[in-house]
């Protein structure tokens, strides 16, 4: 069970939107976080979430599924809304109670951000559905290779990133393994109270580190050994080509920002 | 033939910085020369220091004295650590710690990428490489959907891809299951067989020993047995002495001899034994 544990959820298709180069996809998430703040309206927020939905639609990803990346953050949503819903001071007074007042404004402050948060959450998971955890690590490399220009370590941080995803299975594993192992010693993991199990976690946790790091040292050897000596002079198995897909899908989204823009100066 | 591994008079200690800990040596002056496209089996038990020989073959431990050359490169040569690393390959023991990718095939091309093979020549020869060992159609798995046997056999494609003459594997089927070991067994002998790759296998299965064209003891840092696998088996008396097994027939035949029949214990496979016992009453 502990195997089935993914991280970013990458769910594999074809369609036109996991077909996109990673690095427009990037590109086009941050233009469309972008769109989201822009427009300070409901005409640009229906502009975006029309956008999220066109693009969702593409990627023939169940709904379901971007229903499912909003639960956990509703606790975080439900705070922010009545924040906003009982703190918000301008505007006419709905209902009041000490200092605690309801007013139109508050309302319509509160309706505004979880719509925009929504939108944000369900439109930004649409990257890690439709895009492997190591493609966008290779993409994110990439675009961010002009800062090796200012030493920035961009190569060892994709490394380092793509050796964490290569590893979380085989450390799921091996969790799965010392679990049970303690079990059998009578370490109670699943049971007893919250301060035992707290405790016990320290049972499973130590060994996990130890076998951490000898597996790194021995990764760090087999990689030397295979000539590995940082990003310099490093050529690449996997290719990204941009086709006139790419641009498009990037055209499409810088349109509708502009629209966004254009519509919320005209109405302020 | 040429000899592609020569080693000279090798010492070696951990922590030698003070040169006091003479009694601590791990390697005690190892003389050994192995020829192109050989397949030599070095046997010992645990402690022997097999695989710290090993760990000299490619650099990753430098002589305390003495000296390794390998394809005419001294490995204690910095400048030529890469290119010493790209002629002899190391596969490890666990399958799990030496594969760097989350996709087979860009694990095989990870050595290429480091050497800055160009794309073409790159796709070209980790796809070779992946049909060598018959991983081809699991090139795009993940590493953590495979057996032992096939991560093991990914772990060697790695190597093979950078097209080396000479592979180093350390104990590479101690963590694998009775059919991962066969796989990757299979896959040695044909490397060597069909690429005159040279292999130098560490172990201590007397099986696999049986299989490659001549063994190698070491014992307590010594190198005290080097010939074809069935001369140095039939010294089941000092095999037994310094505590190594020898396979079954081996003893099966060694003991008839002792015991008077006229069969000689240079017996190391099945067949061997069948015909020979078959002779014996026939």
């Amino acid at each position: 069970m502990l195997r089935d544990i993914t991280i970013g959820q990458y769910f594999p298709g074809n369609s036109l939107i996991h077909r996109l180069d990673p690095r427009f996809k990037i590109v086009i998430t941050v233009l469309y976080i972008i769109m989201l703040f822009a427009g300070g309206t409901y005409t640009g927020l229906a502009i975006g979430a029309a956008y999220a939905l066109i693009a969702i639609a593409l990627s023939k990803i169940k709904p379901k599924m971007f229903v499912k990346s909003i639960k956990p953050i509703m606790p975080f949503l439900l705070i922010t809304a009545l924040i906003n819903l009982l703190l918000v001071s301008s505007g006419e007074i709905l209902w009041q109670w000490k200092f605690l007042k309801i007013t139109d404004a508050g309302i319509n402050i509160s309706v505004f951000m979880i719509i925009r948060i929504v939108l944000l959450i369900a439109g930004t998971s649409l990257l890690t559905y439709t895009t492997s955890p190591i493609t966008l690590t290779d993409a994110i490399e990439r675009l961010l290779s002009p800062l090796k220009k200012l030493k920035f370590p961009v190569h060892e941080l994709a490394m380092m990133m793509s050796i964490a995803l290569r590893f979380i299975p085989t450390l799921i594993e091996e969790t799965d393994k010392i679990m049970s192992a303690q079990k059998a010693r009578g370490a109670e993991i699943d049971t007893g109270s919250f301060i035992t199990r707290a405790r016990n976690l320290v049972s499973i946790l130590v060994p996990l580190f130890i076998s951490s790091f000898r597996r790194a040292d021995e990764l760090a050897t087999a990689m030397e050994c295979r000539c590995y000596n940082g990003g310099a002079g490093r050529t690449r198995l996997r290719q990204l080509k941009s086709a006139p897909r790419d641009y498009a899908a990037l055209f499409v989204t810088a349109a509708f920002l502009a629209g966004v823009i254009i519509i919320g100066r005209i109405w302020s | 033939m040429n000899s592609i591994i020569k080693i000279e008079d090798l010492h070696f200690s951990y922590d030698s910085d003070g040169g006091k800990e003479v009694h601590d040596e791990v390697l005690k002056g190892i003389d050994l020369t192995i020829e192109e496209g050989e397949f030599v089996a070095v046997l010992g038990h645990n402690g022997s220091g097999k695989s710290t020989l090993a760990k000299h073959l490619n650099a990753i431990l430098l002589p305390t004295k003495g000296k390794v050359t390998v394809d005419g490169i001294d490995t204690a040569d910095e400048g030529r650590l890469f290119d010493l690393r790209r002629r002899a390959g190391m596969v490890f023991q666990n399958p799990d710690n030496q594969i760097v990718s989350s996709i087979v095939e860009e694990d095989v091309a990870f050595a290429l990428e480091n050497l800055g093979v160009p794309y073409e020549e790159m796709r070209r020869r980790v796809d070779e490489a992946l049909r060598s060992v018959n991983m081809y159609e699991y090139r795009l798995h993940s590493p953590a959907q495979l057996s032992g046997g096939q991560k093991q056999r990914v772990a060697i494609a790695g190597i093979i891809a950078m097209q080396p003459k000479c592979i180093i594997l350390d104990e590479p089927t101690a963590m694998l299951d009775p059919s991962g070991r066969k796989e990757v067994m299979a896959t040695v002998k044909r490397m060597n067989r069909e690429q005159g790759i040279t292999v130098v296998l560490i172990t201590h299965y007397m099986d696999e020993a049986a299989q490659s064209g001549r063994v190698v003891v070491i014992d307590k840092g010594r190198l005290i047995m080097d010939g074809k696998p069935e001369k140095v088996f039939a010294q089941v008396d000092r095999m037994k002495e310094i505590g190594l097994d020898v396979p079954q027939v081996t003893e099966l035949a060694w003991e008839l001899n002792k015991a008077g029949y006229d069969i000689s214990p240079e017996i190391i496979t099945e067949d061997q034994c069948v015909d020979a016992l078959l002779r014996l009453i026939g």
